[in-house]
């Protein structure tokens, strides 16, 4: 186990470093710069090369690349680009906004998500599980933005319930914090159900049929003890897996969900700085973004082995 | 408890299944039978015949798809088909209790042992979980598993196919039941497993006075574990009544078939020269050695088997000789000449005259490939027929494995299981090969039907001279077959030689383990067997 766990980490190391390759050395091949960008057609070909010198973009690519993870070693993200300021703090609140949305949406998600496919397996090939099965989908097959801008002219604009943007501050109360959530967390659930759904329902449905949910019935046990006791502890692993794994994919539409509601966080400034060509702060989150992706993944596999008497009890 | 009714009554028992193209097929057809409170009942049929169908009415169940269309199952006077779902779930794991053929996926990993065994016990509030545990403990000494104080901690995965299948009968005694239906558990073990099993299982029932049904497709078995056997074909009772007489005088056609099964004896032929000689050859898959220093001979036109429990390394060594695991040490001599360890590096010729056929025809045929395609494919790589001439290449090899010439057109999805094999062994024949590699080819089969691919294989034999290393765990085939045996244990030859001089005494004691543990079709053979351990030491047991 101990031996799984270094070997996991290990590896986990190993993909983070990767992607920081990658997404440094794409950010490299990115046409166009941030000086010219930001100082505008008329800039004098001497001030945008005095500003790129400033911001240190002149040095060799590796060695800027030896520095940037020097600097991640130590916890530091770098320097803006467009107005030279630490990343760090500028993504600190961006990233607890952020952590509040996905949270949010986790935690409505994830129970909705594991109910309804469990009460699908359960009436299954009946009217329920099948009107489960068409909306779970119809809702994989329809992207984030399309729902987004649904539920904006449904809810925002025609009955006027919530608003259509979200810009929160700091140190808002719950209760004006609340109704601007409303729209962002529901088109990410809605969104990240489907799948969780559709997976929970499949493996509830694969031990149902095993030899051994047949012997606890012929010993007599009613169905819901037979469902709790023998059914849940063994779709336990797969389902965690699969919800981590979606967990991971609600970063994804996070990005979408951000920018379509002006919400401020990570996602929302990492599509700002794309379009400002300020590569170190895309470079920044999208490290960020990596290394959750790997490390919910890493979890997944983890809890698929911690699961499994097999792997925890050798023969 | 003992009502004036007998335990099980069973009347007019009619089952239908919903075929999945919407028809209806017919699986128990007008069934009566009754048993009474303490009495064993085994149920006898092939694959088929609606025994486990009948098996699980005696616990109100049915499968999947398939419902009673009329009759009455009554235990103790009550009809469960009436009883709706309480009844049900009342009297199963407390009145009647099931043991599957397959413990091992019959227990849910997840759990130890004891947690399931005690289950029924007391979830139903039968017992308190302490009593429930010292009654387990209980009885998985009754049925001689190894530290019973400790057994049960176990998780499925950390015990062998025959303790799993003793802890799925002590789980079904634990909440005390009048009857256990016992569904074919030992069909998946070897038979010096399966007779530990079987030793155990009807002492303890004997001792808590349980009655039982007894599935099986092994009538000498059945015949040491029942006071009465019903006989059961395409869904009809063929005969019943007390097991003495269902034995020794069968009233059915049938029945007397299934008895005179097992009689094949293979007469002595004269000596051969060697065709596939073995010289130190040892096998293995990565660093696990399967096969160390093994010598053997096959002779020309003869047969030798290769027998032996489940891991004693005879499956391996049909693969090293057809080069599909090429050997590490040693050397293949083929009609004379050096036989290359991988069968890539072979040539053609080499290839061809070893064929090999295999235990589960269901997963040795290409399932959308056509009779004739699976065939004609050696035809065409290693003689180069095409067409028309293919096509009557075809046609005689069905005929000589005895299956009509217009089943080239079918797929094998059409076919019963003894036409898989015997398609099987048409495509080994197609190659004109020398030596056929047969891995247990009739354990898969139905008595009757195994005995018939056992009669094809010793008349091809005698027609066609080809030589068969026959690798089989069942000595009933060996007897039909082999000229020559070699009994193999733990990847090493324990005895080998003319089969007359290893199958009669002197034996060496593994061999007389083995041979020992097959079960006669004569009453009280077990108990002879019983008998004959209380003086033996218990050491010397095959584990």
């Amino acid at each position: 186990m101990a031996s799984i766990l270094a070997k996991r980490l290990a590896m986990g190391i190993v993909l983070v470093l990767l992607a920081s390759a990658l997404l440094f050395f794409a950010g490299e091949l990115l046409p166009g710069d941030f000086a010219t960008k930001l100082l505008g057609s008329s800039a004098t070909p001497e001030a945008v090369e005095a500003l790129r010198r400033a911001r240190g973009v002149d040095a060799p690519a590796l060695t800027r690349y030896l520095d940037w993870l020097a600097g991640l070693m130590r916890g530091d993200l770098g320097t803006s680009l467009t107005n030279g300021r630490e990343i760090g703090p500028l993504i600190a609140t961006r990233l607890k906004n952020t952590l509040v949305l996905a949270g949010a949406a986790a935690l409505i998600a994830v129970p909705l998500a594991v109910g309804l496919g469990t009460l699908a397996a359960i009436f299954r090939d009946r009217l329920f599980d099948r009107v489960i099965l068409v909306l779970s989908m119809v809702t994989v097959a329809t992207p984030e933005f399309f729902f987004a801008y649904m539920a904006i002219a449904v809810f925002a604009v025609n009955l006027h319930w919530v608003p259509s943007i979200s810009i929160v501050t700091a140190g808002m109360s719950f209760e004006r914090l609340w109704p601007l959530l409303v729209l962002p967390v529901m088109t990410l659930v809605i969104t990240s159900c489907a799948h969780m759904i559709r997976m929970t329902r499949a493996s509830i449905v694969s031990v149902m049929d095993s030899d051994y949910v047949g012997t606890a019935l012929l010993k007599g046990l009613p169905e819901w003890q037979v469902v709790v006791r023998h059914v849940l502890p063994n779709v336990m692993s797969p389902i965690a897996a699969v919800v981590v794994l979606n967990l991971a994919d609600l970063v994804v539409g996070l990005i979408i969900v951000e920018t379509i509601f002006a919400y401020p966080g990570m996602g929302q400034l990492m599509v700002d700085s794309v379009s400002k060509q300020d590569i170190t702060v895309v470079q920044a989150c999208g490290l960020i973004f990596a290394a959750t992706y790997i490390l919910l993944n890493m979890i997944a596999d983890l809890l698929a082995i911690a699961l499994n008497p097999r792997l925890r009890y050798a023969r | 408890m003992n009502g004036s009714a007998p335990l099980l009554e069973i009347s007019g028992l009619h089952v239908e299944a919903v075929l999945p193209n919407g028809g209806i097929a017919t699986i128990l057809e007008d069934i009566s039978l009754t048993l009474g409170w303490g009495e064993v009942m085994g149920l006898i049929g092939e694959s088929g015949a609606g025994k486990s169908t009948l098996g699980l009415t005696a616990l109100g169940a049915v499968r999947g798809g398939a419902y009673v269309r009329s009759g009455e199952v009554k235990l103790d006077g009550v009809d469960l088909l009436k009883g709706g779902p309480a009844l049900l779930r009342d009297i199963r794991g407390r009145r009647v209790a099931y043991v599957a053929q397959s413990a091992a996926s019959a227990f849910n990993p997840a759990f130890r042992l004891i947690d399931q065994v005690i289950e029924t016990s007391v979830q139903r509030r039968l017992m308190s979980r302490s009593e429930a545990r010292r009654r387990a403990i209980e009885l998985f000494a009754r049925l001689e598993l190894p530290s019973p104080e400790t057994f049960g901690e176990k998780f499925p995965h950390q015990a062998s196919g025959g303790q799993l299948q003793r802890a799925m009968t002590a789980m079904a005694m634990c909440a005390r039941p009048d009857l256990i239906v016992f569904d074919e558990p030992t069909t998946a073990l070897d038979v010096t497993t399966q007779i530990e099993v079987i030793l155990a299982v009807r002492q303890a029932i004997r001792e808590e006075g349980m009655a039982g049904l007894y599935i099986s497709h092994d009538l000498a078995l059945v015949a040491q574990m029942a006071d009465a056997i019903l006989v059961l074909r395409h869904g009809k009772m063929v005969e019943s009544g007390p097991t003495a007489q269902v034995i020794e005088a069968p009233a059915a056609d049938y029945t007397r078939r299934l008895i005179a099964a097992r009689s094949l004896r293979h007469a002595p032929q004269p000596e051969r020269p060697p065709l596939l000689e073995l010289k130190g050859i040892a096998a293995g898959y990565g660093n696990v050695s399967i096969i160390e220093n093994l010598d053997l001979v096959v002779p020309e036109g003869r047969t030798l088997a290769v027998v032996g429990e489940s891991g004693s390394g005879k499956s391996t060594l049909g693969k090293v000789i057809c080069g599909l695991l090429p050997h590490r040490a040693g050397r293949l001599a083929f009609a004379g000449r050096t036989l290359e360890p991988d069968m890539h590096r072979r040539p053609l010729d080499d290839l061809r005259a070893i064929q090999m056929v295999h235990q589960n025809p269901d997963l040795a045929l290409n399932p959308r490939q056509r009779v004739d395609e699976i065939i004609g494919a050696p035809l065409t790589r290693f003689q180069g027929l095409r067409g028309a001439a293919r096509d009557a290449a075809v046609a005689s090899l069905l005929e000589q494995v005895e299956l009509k010439p217009e089943l080239a057109e079918r797929r094998p999805g059409a076919l019963s299981g003894g036409q898989k094999q015997r398609v099987c062994i048409a495509r080994a024949l197609a190659a004109r090969p020398r030596l056929i590699v047969c891995d247990e080819v009739t354990s898969a089969l139905d008595p009757l039907v195994a005995d018939g691919v056992l009669k094809l294989l010793a008349r091809l034999q005698a027609e066609e001279g080809v030589s068969y290393l026959f690798i089989t765990h069942d000595f009933g085939a060996v007897e039909a077959l082999a000229d020559h045996v070699a009994v193999m244990r733990h990847g090493a030859l324990v005895a080998a030689g003319p089969a007359r001089q290893v199958l009669s005494p002197p034996y060496h004691p593994y061999t007389e383990a083995l041979i020992r543990a097959v079960p006669e079709l004569r009453l009280g053979w077990l108990d002879g067997v019983i008998a004959a351990r209380a003086t033996q030491t218990p050491d010397r047991r095959p584990t």
